[in-house]
């Protein structure tokens, strides 16, 4: 068991031919994810990669029976993109893009909520069950099987956490990045609760940041509803107010969303917190007796 | 991005929303065409920068005659203003704002922000304006009135009426009221804003509604199709640093410690300044060098953060990600070439052939310290600068 994708999930690139878009599809089928076609307008019937391109989703949903995209295409294209999926009737989008305007999110959100559409990003690394699946811009090699669920904001920062689990030989279960703009489409607490109801997954580390109250939040939904023991490092403790932080939703805002608050609700709500980054394999370990 | 207040105040009045008659000047010389377009013989004098806290720092001022209007224009024109916002050097003023004044029966605050957690355009109103709206919050949250905007039908009047009866707006009040809010969420959505304020929102004598000051960010992931909006930037308040390490898509931010950081990922480079903090240094920035860590793109990251005269040593932290670090280490050897280095550098690579990347730093000659994991990384910086 995993969350959200396995070795059978069958997997749609939006913006296939494009350089991105070809790079990190390449990767993925190295890492033996079931790529099954791909959609760039205007080139369908071609072959890239191997693999099917169509012009529209619903062709390519049709064709290969898909319930997966990732997306790869421009910030400006990113909403036309993501609506596109959800009307072909994908379950799960993916977009990697830097970039997308927050008002398109919040629209895209919208229609995606009233399907039950599940979309991580944008501006993430993606979604990986290790030995399995990799939708996204990870790199394959540092993950291993196991039973971590890792859900972050961060990319690098993700790769870190993944990092110091696989060293220690814990292993993950999926590791999610929900990317670092102000209106995500899944959040913390959407992965928590997955992670919370899958077998493997055994521990959970959570990579927050400055910004927004997504982890107080999560603070408040864990207190209640998780049981598997989370251990939480928030970036930024070092971030003055009111600096953007490279990501859109990193920015300390008339005095809310500092680090020292998310440190305290997550550890009111029992959650293992560590200060250092360096720490997040060990903070697994130290509360898992592990 | 910001606007100025004179150009937050033109765009409300494109959406109607009412505003005091105001010309702005660049010159000392223009003063006498601008108040001749004016009512009355009081003026107010309002510096533009991107900073709040202009009143208590003397960058708003009444004045009630034209010769020290032309002065007080000329005092402030080319002056840098210092406000509990800015750093030390202040913020320079080339614009400024000459305004009709108003009487003020009451102050009010109209906010609009994009609410993270409910996923939506709220509109703010409160009785307390003209002082902190934070401070209101988070003492007296009751007085903060709240309506959202739904996406799919926008604003509707009877979200106007609701917050103008909360107000104990009264009469022609309302409808006034009601059709402003209709105006701010329109623009809201139009123009990708992420933050309007207006503090305060004042009701004269008279009982009209006014917006006395006015504030506005950009999305800036949408600016590209705000073409207006992008000609509005102006590069003279911002960071002239941060400005040049954009256009290398290199993200910058100055800060006051002596520990320059070089770092790919927001996440990642917030980490790394938490740990140097941890260690017992400070670090002098933050920056993400991004995916592409090239050699043009390092040598430029070197050379803005020792461009920053505080910083007595580098930490550079790369997760390789998909990038191989050896070919990293090679980007940084000739950056390194490049750039006289006369400060002590850290490396830390991770990620794919981690060790070939050392091994290339170690053999290159050059003052390159390397590390293995993390927090020798940044033990090792520390105690580099402290010798210094």
């Amino acid at each position: 068991m995993s969350v959200l994708i396995n070795k059978h999930t069958r997997v749609i690139c939006q913006g296939f031919t494009g350089k991105q878009g070809t790079f990190h599809s390449e990767q993925a089928i190295a890492y033996g994810t079931k790529m099954v076609g791909g959609v760039t307008p205007g080139k369908g019937g071609q072959t890239h990669l191997n693999l099917p391109v169509f012009n529209t989703m619903h062709e390519a949903v049709d064709e290969t029976g898909a319930t997966a995209s990732v997306i790869y295409v421009p910030a400006p294209f990113c909403k036309d993109s993501m609506l596109e999926a959800i009307d072909a009737g994908i379950d799960l989008i993916v977009c990697i893009t830097e970039g997308v305007p927050t008002l398109d999110m919040l629209e895209v959100k919208m229609v995606a909520d009233s399907v039950g559409a599940v979309i991580i990003g944008p501006n993430c690394p993606g979604i990986i069950t290790p030995g399995e699946c990799k939708i996204g811009i990870m790199p394959g090699s540092i993950h291993l099987p196991g039973k971590v669920g890792v859900v972050s904001r961060s990319g690098t920062l993700t790769y870190e956490a993944v990092k110091q689990t696989t060293d220690l030989g814990f292993g993950q279960s999926t590791c999610i990045g929900i990317g670092g703009d102000p209106i995500p489409g899944m959040s913390f607490i959407d992965a928590l609760r997955l992670f919370e109801h899958d077998k493997q997954t055994e521990a959970i580390l959570m990579v927050g940041e400055i910004g927004g109250s997504a982890e107080e939040e999560a603070a408040e939904f864990i207190q209640l509803e998780i049981t598997k023991p989370v251990t939480a490092f928030i970036a930024g403790g070092t971030a003055p107010k009111g600096k953007r932080m490279g990501h859109a939703g990193a920015i300390i805002a008339g005095g809310k969303g500092t680090a020292e608050e998310k440190f305290t609700a997550l550890k009111e709500a029992g959650v293992h917190i560590v200060r250092s980054p360096a720490e997040l394999g060990q903070g697994v370990k130290e509360v898992t007796g592990w | 991005m910001n606007l100025h207040e004179y150009q937050a105040k033109k765009l409300f009045a494109d959406y109607g929303l009412p505003v005091p008659n105001n010309r702005v000047v660049q010159s000392p010389a223009d003063v006498s065409a601008a108040i001749s377009a004016l009512e009355g013989d009081r003026w107010v004098v309002k510096a533009q920068v991107h900073a709040g806290g202009r009143g208590k720092a003397g960058g708003v001022r009444l004045v009630d005659d034209i010769g020290t209007l032309t002065h007080t224009v000329a005092e402030m024109l080319g002056s840098r203003l210092v406000t509990i916002q800015t750093s030390a050097e202040g913020q320079p003023v080339n614009h400024i704002l000459i305004e009709e004044t108003c009487s003020i029966a009451r102050e009010l605050y109209i906010g609009a922000v994009i609410d993270r957690s409910t996923r939506r355009v709220v509109l703010m109103a409160s009785t307390e304006g003209g002082v902190e709206i934070e401070k209101v919050a988070e003492e007296t949250p009751e007085k903060i009135l709240k309506t959202s905007i739904n996406p799919l039908t926008g604003l509707q009047p009877f979200q106007g009426r609701q917050l103008a009866f909360g107000l104990g707006l009264e009469g022609d009040q309302i409808k006034q009221f009601s059709k402003m809010l209709a105006g701010l969420a329109k623009m809201f959505i139009e123009k990708d804003l992420s933050l309007v304020e207006i503090n305060p929102l004042v009701v004269t004598n008279s009982g009209d509604l006014i917006c006395l000051d006015g504030k506005i960010n950009v999305d800036d992931n949408a600016l590209y199709r705000q073409p207006d909006l992008l000609a509005m930037r102006d590069v003279a308040q911002e960071d002239e640093r941060e400005n040049r390490a954009k256009e290398w898509d290199l993200n910058y931010i100055s800060l006051d410690g002596d520990i320059g950081c070089m770092v790919n990922g927001a996440g990642l480079a917030m980490a790394t300044m938490d740990l140097i903090k941890l260690c017992g240094g400070e670090p002098a920035n933050f920056l993400d060098v991004g995916g592409g860590a090239t050699k043009e793109r390092v040598a430029e990251a070197f050379k803005i953060i020792l461009s920053d005269k505080n910083v007595k040593g580098i930490l550079v932290n790369i997760f390789g990600g998909i990038v191989r670090c050896d070919l990293i280490a090679e980007g940084i050897i000739g950056a390194a070439k490049e750039v006289h280095l006369n400060v002590p550098v850290v490396v830390r690579l991770e990620g794919n052939n981690a060790e070939k990347g050392a091994q290339l730093l170690n053999e290159s000659n050059l003052n390159l310290i390397t590390a293995t994991g993390l927090t020798d990384a940044a033990e090792k910086i520390v105690s580099e600068v402290k010798a210094v």
